[in-house]
């Protein structure tokens, strides 16, 4: 459950509480630069594909991501947006508001996309992406790269770029912020 | 996210313009930038109200409401189904409570009304389970133009604090001007009411407006000059000698489009007379903002629709859906 | 055969203020007052108002015509629990009231009624404000209250001859002086109006009856009055205008008479906010300073009597939305204990606007209103000033529940009423 999904639950999700620090900042540099690598070998290069960061939690790790690729490549590749949540399966359960800017930036037919988020948890929110993406165009292929994987998946999706494979407790939270990656929970 | 109308619990209408603080306001206009969006998609459809079903109860024609309703709907996924006058047995003397009750018991999750009086939508909230959105109602309110109105001049104007708007013409019968004069001065606008007397309601004690009958004192200050239609058969009812008069008096015409400020927005409900409340020059001039008006109230009704039947804002506090 | 009922310990209120006797009632009438009285069934009055029954000079019985809504028996029972032993049935109904076939068919039809029906007649035939009614024909008949009710006679003309007409009937009425009864409305401001015209019908955007609507009808109806020697009553007056002009009128000696109803001094038109057309009636709900100038017509006496302007409607007519809902609102069952409540009148006073007053505007106080007093006609009804009740629609004898007190808390209610020595409430229950 990513920061965005805190917020969205609302006021009754309590504050987040760390116990253990499980990625530093530049652990969390270094696998950045590993999937942007990972990424440009899939993919022969970087032609053809676009960055999808998925709103909130995954669109800094998405710059993150076409910056580094730009690094190795020298070459600038486009960058965007998405927030899934009017695609979201779980209306009526839960409050939820879409509030976060999509801007998918150029028609995603025949093109290969990255779709970029923070944590992996249940799928269901990259579910939920992966049909808002259909409405903009027919991708070639979709690929998805996360910095966490939790585990507790709920849908059979699996990442193709992961920065670390984390085991959790399903009632435990995982939060990615500026000095690395936290593990902890939510206090009341 | 502390506004009264969006978190009030339990099944929630949209009635009045008074309906709403400025924050609800706000955090509607903000959602509808989320909607407008979705309308640009090459597939601009999506699930949010998968499984959701919205009766339209027109007891008065409108095309362009429904459509743009229907647009917003289907731009949803929602499941419409339509009780307009003419297709059903409120055509054949049934009671407006029989209809709802009878609309009702299909299992339906809104309901969109427009009627010809005052209150109808108010009547239908207390009889159906369901959410009512008022469409219009008679001379009293019409909230979802309002909001698409507030959008397009928000979208241009930035913020409408201290900006000032001047709603032009038939008072009295206006819906929309009864939910403009609401929200434009909620949103913290200054509002000025322009009619003849005979056009403006005889008491207007409580109004969040000022009021002249000179509509070239003010053109020079004005943000958004608002045309309201003016009926074609108010000539004769005794309110203005004749439309000629009524163009001259209080139309916007090329004279007085000339006048206004270069960031000055021309704005109307639609369908416009050309030639009476606005000469036809001007409505195609790039200030007047219509066709947009139009686009937008797909986005505020999506808004509108997903805010009441599909946010899930009412479970909000439920502890076992926040797993 | 006949058996006698005996009220003790009673305080008597009536056209010769307050006293306190035990009164025996036997073949109906008052037959004995003194002290420690018995009969066959004695009822222990002590701490209760024993008033001659109330006499409402504007009731709509609905029948014939809309029965659903109301009949004379459902009305009549109605009247009874709500203190009344007389009431004059507007001649609204369909067929209207035009005509003497249509009397006999009231007369006929209150054989089983509760208390006595008094039937009034349109002033023009069909109420359609062009011609005439069969006048003399009528007054023969037992008619002495004549009115277009549910609409004013628009015609001046007609009205300055109903006026003078009216004047030559007298001798037909026993030397009584015909009325007629005015529902004060000018068309062509009022039309289409369906509320108050004033800030609340700006807001809810209805089409609003200026008070000049009223106002102009009244001022004209005065001057009729004064050119005709006629005697004009003016019904349900509302407004600041109307009682300023009424007072005035009759300070000049015109032969002027006047109601008002309870919800004109009860409710304003924010109750219109609500869009329940309970709420909906003509003349409609006013102003703060209407409603008080109202009251203050009723206790200084520019004001004649309270009447109810019984007006009952179908559920699904009141379900209507509030623009094509008919006008109207209950008020037989509510009208003593709302004026109770709300007025801020004596007892005395009140059993003068409720009875004293309308009895002899309609011409009936030979055996309504006035005093208790032996030989009279057992018209009386007993009352608890204190009791406090909860108004409910359903609950009521009306066919109809368009009561605009719906769950409101009043004080004061009827305990018993007598007509004729007929005991046709008991203990607050209709007997029938």
């Amino acid at each position: 459950m990513a920061e965005r999904e805190r917020l969205l639950a609302g006021s009754a999700s309590g504050t987040f509480q760390s116990r253990t620090r499980v990625m530093s900042a530049d652990d969390v540099s270094r696998a950045v630069k590993r999937m942007a690598h990972e990424i440009l070998e899939r993919n022969h290069g970087a032609a053809g594909v676009m960055i999808i960061g998925m709103q909130t939690g995954g669109v800094e790790l998405a710059s993150r991501l076409a910056a580094a690729v730009t690094a190795i490549e020298g070459s600038q590749i486009p960058i965007g947006t998405l927030d899934a949540t009017m695609h979201r399966d779980d209306f009526g359960l839960r409050p939820v508001m879409p509030e976060a800017a999509t801007a998918i930036p150029d028609d995603p037919t025949g093109k290969t996309i990255v779709l970029v988020d923070d944590v992996l948890f249940t799928g269901r929110t990259v579910r939920a992406a992966l049909d808002a993406i259909h409405s903009y165009g027919r991708p070639q292929s979709i690929q998805l790269a996360v910095m966490v994987d939790r585990g507790h998946r709920e849908l059979p999706i699996r990442p193709d770029y992961v920065g670390k494979n984390l085991p959790t407790r399903r009632n435990e939270m995982v939060d990615v912020n500026d000095d690395g990656v936290d593990l902890g929970e939510m206090l009341p | 996210m502390t506004a009264t109308w969006l978190r009030q619990r339990g099944p929630k209408h949209l009635l009045s313009m008074a309906d709403l603080d400025r924050n609800d306001i706000e955090q509607i206009l903000n959602l509808t930038e989320s909607f407008a969006e979705v309308g640009e998609r090459s597939i601009p459809r999506v699930p949010a109200l998968r499984g959701k079903t919205i009766a339209w109860l027109f007891y008065e024609d409108s095309t362009r409401t429904r459509l743009s309703f229907e647009t917003a709907a289907k731009r949803l996924s929602a499941d419409t189904m339509n009780f307009s006058v003419g297709s059903s047995s409120v055509n054949k003397g049934e009671s407006l409570r029989d209809t709802v009750e009878t609309i009702d018991a299909m299992g339906i999750d809104g309901i969109v009304v427009r009627h010809g009086a005052a209150g109808a939508p108010h009547q239908v909230s207390q009889w159906s389970g369901a959410a009512v959105i008022n469409a219009g109602d008679g001379w009293h309110q019409h909230p979802t133009q309002s909001l698409l109105d507030l959008y397009t001049a928000r979208h241009h104007l930035e913020d409408l604090e201290g900006k000032h708007i001047a709603i032009v013409g038939d008072i009295t019968h206006s819906r929309v001007a009864r939910s403009n004069a609401l929200g434009f001065s909620k949103m913290g606008a200054k509002v000025t009411l322009v009619a003849p007397p005979t056009l403006l309601p005889s008491a207007l004690e409580g109004w969040p407006v000022e009021v002249t009958h000179d509509l070239d004192e003010i053109l020079d200050d004005l943000d958004v000059c608002y045309l309201l239609r003016m009926q074609l058969e108010r000539q004769g009812q005794a309110v203005v000698p004749s439309l000629r008069e009524y163009h001259a008096e209080y139309g916007l015409t090329s004279a007085r489009a000339d006048r206004l400020s270069d960031h000055a927005l021309i704005m109307h409900p639609g369908p416009m007379n050309r030639g009476v409340e606005i000469a036809g020059e001007v409505a195609d001039r790039p200030a007047a903002v219509i066709t947009e008006q139009v686009a937008n109230g797909v986005s505020v009704r999506m808004a509108v629709l997903f805010l009441l039947l599909g946010s899930g804002l009412d479970v909000v506090d439920d502890q076992r859906a926040i797993a | 055969m006949s058996t006698d009922i005996a009220i003790t310990n009673a305080t008597i209120v009536d056209a010769n203020g307050t006293r306190r006797a035990d009164l025996r009632l036997e073949n109906g009438v008052v037959v004995e007052m003194g002290d420690k009285l018995d009969g066959d069934t004695v009822i222990d009055a002590d701490g209760l108002v024993v008033s001659p029954g109330f006499v409402d000079l504007h009731t709509h019985l609905r029948e014939p015509g809309d029965e659903e809504a109301e009949t004379i028996h459902s009305g009549s029972r109605g009247a009874a629990l709500g203190g009344f032993t007389a009431c004059v049935a507007m001649p609204n109904t369909a067929p209207a009231i035009d005509s003497i076939a249509v009397v006999q068919q009231i007369y006929d039809a209150a054989s089983d009624a509760l208390c006595e029906i008094v039937p009034s007649a349109a002033m023009t035939v069909g109420r359609a404000g062009e011609q005439l009614a069969p006048m003399a024909e009528l007054v023969r008949a037992g008619v002495r209250i004549f009115t277009d009710d549910g609409a004013g006679l628009q015609d001046a003309r007609l009205m300055r001859a109903a006026l003078e007409y009216a004047r030559g009937l007298n001798h037909l009425a026993d030397g009584f002086s015909v009325v007629l009864a005015q529902h004060c409305e000018v068309e062509a401001l009022a039309a289409g109006g369906v509320m108050h015209e004033g800030e609340w019908s700006s807001v809810l955007g209805m089409p609003g009856q200026p008070a000049e609507a009223e106002e102009l009808m009244v001022m004209r109806d005065v001057a009729l009055a004064r050119l005709t020697g006629g005697r004009v009553h003016f019904q349900h007056v509302s407004t600041v205008g109307s009682v300023s002009m009424i007072r005035a009128a009759k300070e000049e000696g015109l032969a002027i008479t006047a109601e008002a109803t309870t919800h004109h001094f009860t409710l304003d038109h924010s109750a219109c906010q609500t869009f329940d057309p309970a709420f909906k009636v003509h003349p409609p709900l006013r102003t703060d300073a209407d409603i008080a100038a109202v009251k203050a017509g009723l206790l200084d006496g520019a004001i004649d009597a309270i009447a109810t302007d019984h007006a009952p409607h179908t559920r699904q007519a009141k379900e209507r939305p509030f623009l094509s809902a008919p006008p109207g609102m209950l008020g037989l069952e509510t009208a003593f204990a709302v004026a109770n409540t709300e007025l801020g009148a004596d007892i005395e006073q009140l059993v003068g606007l409720l009875s004293v007053n309308p009895a002899r505007i309609a011409g009936i106080d030979d055996r309504h209103g006035g005093t208790i007093e032996v030989g009279r006609p057992a018209n009386i009804t007993i009352l608890d000033l204190d009791e406090e009740w909860t108004v409910t629609g359903a609950a009521m004898a009306s066919r109809s529940m368009n009561t605009p007190y719906e769950g409101r808390s009043v004080r004061g209610r009827v305990r018993h009423t007598f007509w004729n020595g007929d005991h046709v409430v008991n203990m607050g229950e209709a007997t029938r």
